[in-house]
């Protein structure tokens, strides 16, 4: 763990002397990818963060928005890929965690989880097939303890995931606005850490994760204690209850020394604490250890001594220890001791803020050929084709997983998982729909239509559920982004999801960026994984069973955009073509049709066109109501197509409608005069 | 009425339990932190579902040494009705209140889904307001759910009418598909099956009414109409 020698110097320029060996380390820690963002801080600004319902205040670490009725939601987006690839079940756990402490630290309760989760081969590959189960008994292991549905996600494998895995956890949470934790501090408040004990786990944890994988560096994995964090969660909400918090964050990459000076920096003040005064796990343990440590379970507060004595009485009714380390000061230095000797002492400013990077990227050579299809053979059984692809592992029935998950604890899981979103019910009487998609296949063919794909499909699938989308998580996961042609790839999808963000104007929440996923085989695909939040104002669309002589509608045209579909590379084993584009005037308009029909109580059922097309949408509705259907694929809209295309095209914006007969007039003056194309 | 609801570190449906039974029932419900000793006025007490402890050990057998269970079990001996669901029959299992083991699922994993439950004992405080042999759609969210119980238990449990709900089907492997059961007097039941979870309309896909019973036979019992 150290510093490149440009940073060095650089640090020595700062702060005008050599730096210390604790200094050292805080500041690797501090500066490394994980977390300064400082190959991507430039270009996440692209992103539009603002909104009417969005609140914004300093040093918060999940995104919050205004729901009405005094109340607020909150939402975060983490991922945990490096830990998870050398320890499935701690890394996926530990992933969890870190996220649920993000929506704990602004004040609010955490309600839900979603998992995003992508491997290898697993028809294959013994090696994915173990990640798999593993990652997914590591998440239903931490989130069932803690009492949290985990109500949705989905499931990818392809082979660019070999001896890895993307384990991405998106969590939600819920609270009263004035509940909320107005971070700051005065000169003389007390700096607590509250919960679990540092170890020696997880030490290097954030370096760990900036790096190319190439050892199984198990140490640098941390230990998860759900119980633990179970008791914190109660704990801080009794304490902000009681108002005894100032100021609050969690502690994740980086440890102390992450949590120390991000929080003086984002409040404008100085930290002084000893190490000798945080509670540990082994006796011997280095100041160093200690600054760098990601031991789990653990938050930092800023509270005044009267408070300090109802929160140490908490503390003792929850058994959950809690050190009083240090005490903020006004000279906006973090100054690290242990008793009298001082083993850091550095300006938070300078620590808390890597010089960031402007990264050169070029086009990849790859992609100026990709977009060329192969003669593929034709296929002549259409039922087996469709057979094959509802067995691919990408699209089969994903209960096996969610089964494994408490989705329904919290009482508050209105739409249950294995359908498009699913969603909670909140104290104001509105319902909150969310969803999570990537689309890594799309991705790698173009990085930017692929990115706006997974960001529409994630609206899609809420308003599949008659709800309004108000704001987007987003999870950029690439490779080593010193490639210029894979930082190419990574600013293209960003700027995909900002044109996305910002013509439908839906605010970015929340987000992350991982970089330097690599396996000995090279870099995984481009994968941004996106979360959308939705809201229902009245009451949500929850499927109907449908019954002989419904009528089936699908909105939205079908194109000859093959590439990266289920279809290409499942059956064909191909990899290229042209990947579909969202046009965003049909996709609004698409949108809001769909969602006036919802609202005016026209349908039965709604169901998002995606992964593996028409043909396999069709199939999960048939499956889902065991019942049969007649389809005139001549009658579905869009480019005259032969017929494996019709069935199995994965073009956006399209949405299969199910319904009553007697409203199919009605249904049909509302689409025509929204110009909707439709059948 | 008071109704206590019990809270262990860990537990998770406290929050739940307690929302079912004061706003959808209207019963004057408070919550028990397990190192408080529990008042001689409450008239029904309910442990709820959760991991207890963090499942350390085995589930609920730390919480069945918690200091409440002292008094529960004076109140179990006073033949006030008390309802273990989840973790909570887990707990009252492991403390011996109620007959049996709770062990791993068969299928070894964490199983959430929806199943049915019949009724075998409409005698009890928790199941007056069921038909024999009435069918109850409910959820299931538990890792060790498996009721175990040896032949001279089980011929016991059969003898005395302790078997309260048994699945409709096989399920996780429990001896005789037995989901929950009662202690001798009938005033102690426990169940696997959550039925917090199942008695709003607005999250319960099948039917609430028959869950509902549950908690009105509860009422009914103490002469409450609700």
């Amino acid at each position: 763990m150290s510093l490149e020698t440009h940073e060095l110097s650089e640090l020595k320029s700062k702060i005008g002397r050599n730096p210390t060996s604790t200094e050292l380390q805080i500041v690797a820690a501090e500066w490394s990818e994980h977390c300064s963002y400082k190959s991507s801080k430039k270009h996440l600004k692209m992103l539009p963060m603002t909104g009417p319902l969005v609140i914004n205040e300093k040093g918060y670490d999940s995104g919050v928005l205004d729901v009405g009725g005094g109340y607020v939601v909150t939402a975060h987006i983490e991922s945990h890929n490096h830990p998870s690839a050398v320890e499935p079940f701690g890394g996926a756990a530990t992933g969890v965690g870190g996220v649920i402490r993000d929506i704990l630290s602004a004040g609010t309760r955490p309600i839900a989880i979603f998992d995003g989760l992508r491997f290898g081969n697993i028809e294959k590959d013994q090696q994915a097939r173990w990640l798999f189960k593993n990652a997914v008994s590591g998440v239903a292991a931490y989130g069932n303890c803690l009492g949290i549905p985990t109500i949705g996600g989905e499931v990818e494998f392809d082979e660019c995931y070999q001896n890895y895995a993307l384990v991405d956890v998106a969590a939600i949470g819920f609270g009263k606005k004035e509940n909320l934790i107005k971070n700051h501090a005065n000169k003389g408040d007390l700096v607590v850490l509250l919960g679990g004990s540092t170890g020696r786990d997880g030490i290097g944890g954030s370096q760990f994760a900036s790096d190319s994988l190439e050892s199984e560096d198990r140490s640098a994995v941390q230990i998860p204690d759900p119980f633990i964090e179970k008791l914190i969660i109660e704990a801080v909400l009794e304490a902000r209850n009681q108002k005894l918090i100032h100021a609050m964050k969690d502690l994740g990459g980086g440890g102390l020394s992450c949590a120390i000076s991000e929080t003086a920096d984002a409040l404008d003040i100085g930290i002084e604490m000893d190490v000798q005064k945080v509670h540990t796990r082994e006796s011997d343990m280095h100041p160093d250890e200690i600054m760098v440590s990601e031991s789990q379970e653990r938050m930092l507060i800023v509270t005044d001594k009267i408070k300090l004595k109802k929160l140490e009485t908490i503390c003792k009714k929850f058994h959950i220890e809690c050190s009083v380390i240090g005490h903020v000061t006004s000279d906006n230095q973090m100054h690290v001791k242990k008793g009298k000797k001082t083993f850091a002492n550095l300006p938070t400013d300078v620590v808390a803020n890597a010089t960031l990077l402007d990264l050169p990227s070029k086009k990849p050579e790859y992609l100026k050929t990709i977009e060329n299809e192969k003669k593929l053979k034709d296929i002549s059984d259409y039922s087996k084709t469709l057979m094959n692809l509802l067995a691919s592992p990408n699209i089969a029935s994903k209960i096996w997983v969610y089964s494994q998950y408490d989705h329904e604890v919290g009482i508050r899981t209105v739409v249950k998982p294995g359908g498009d979103a699913s969603v909670l019910r909140l104290d104001n009487g509105k319902f909150l729909s969310a969803k999570i998609d990537g689309n890594p296949k799309q991705c790698y063919i173009n990085p930017r239509e692929g990115a706006i794909g997974c960001f529409e499909e994630a609206c899609r699938n809420v308003v599949c559920t008659g709800a309004k989308p108000i704001g987007m998580l987003d999870h950029l996961q690439f490779g080593n982004p010193k490639d210029p042609e894979i930082f190419w790839t990574f600013l293209e999808s960003l700027k995909g999801l900002t044109d996305f963000a910002k013509d439908f104007k839906i605010p970015c929440v929340g987000g992350k960026v991982s970089l330097y996923n690599e396996t000995p085989s090279g870099p995984i695909k481009p994968t941004p994984v996106i979360g959308v939040l939705g809201l229902i104002d009245k009451k949500p669309l929850i499927p109907q069973k449908i019954s002989e002589n419904d009528c089936l509608v699908i909105i939205g045209d079908t194109k000859d955009e093959m590439g990266g579909s289920e279809y290409f590379e499942y059956i064909h084993k191909f990899i290229g073509g042209k990947c579909p584009t969202v046009v965003f005037s049909e996709s609004k308009k698409n949108m809001k049709s769909v969602l006036e029909v919802i609202d005016n109580g026209l349908l039965k059922s709604a169901h998002d066109c995606s992964k593996g097309g028409l043909a396999i949408a069709i199939s999960e509705l048939c499956m889902r109501n065991m019942i049969g259907c007649k389809v005139s694929l001549e009658k579905v809209p869009g480019e005259k197509l032969d017929v494996a295309r019709i069935l199995f095209s994965e073009s956006h914006s399209r949405y299969l409608l199910s319904f009553d007969k007697k409203n199919l007039k009605k249904l049909e003056d509302l689409l025509k005069k929204n110009k909707v194309s439709f059948k | 009425m008071k109704v206590g609801v019990v809270v262990f570190p860990g537990s998770n449906c406290d929050r739940d339990m307690y929302h079912v039974l004061t706003d959808v029932f209207n019963l004057d419900a408070q919550y028990f932190w397990h190192e408080k000793p529990l008042p001689k006025n409450i008239d029904a007490v309910i442990l709820p579902g959760g991991f207890s402890y963090g499942d350390r050990l085995r589930a609920g057998v730390i919480a069945a040494h918690s200091p409440i269970i002292k008094d529960v079990r004076k109140m179990a001996e006073k033949g006030i009705p008390i309802l273990g669901v989840c973790n909570g029959f887990q707990i009252l299992v492991e403390s011996g209140l109620l007959p049996g083991v709770l062990m791993k699922n068969e299928s070894l994993n964490f199983m959430c889904e929806w199943t049915n439950l019949i009724v075998e004992n409409n005698k009890t405080p928790f199941t007056n307001q069921f038909k024999l042999h009435q069918k109850i759609p409910i959820p299931i969210a538990n890792g060790e759910g498996r009721y175990y119980a040896d032949d001279d238990v089980l011929k016991q449990l059969k003898k005395k009418n302790q078997i309260v709900f048994r699945y409709s089907q096989v399920v996780n492997g429990s001896t005789d598909r037995i989901a929950g059961v009662c202690n001798e007097d009938g005033n102690v039941v426990g169940m696997m099956p959550h039925p917090e979870r199942a008695v709003e309309s607005e999250i319960n896909p099948v039917d609430n009414k028959p869950s509902s019973l549950i908690f009105e036979s509860l009422l009914s019992k103490m002469g409450v109409s609700n």
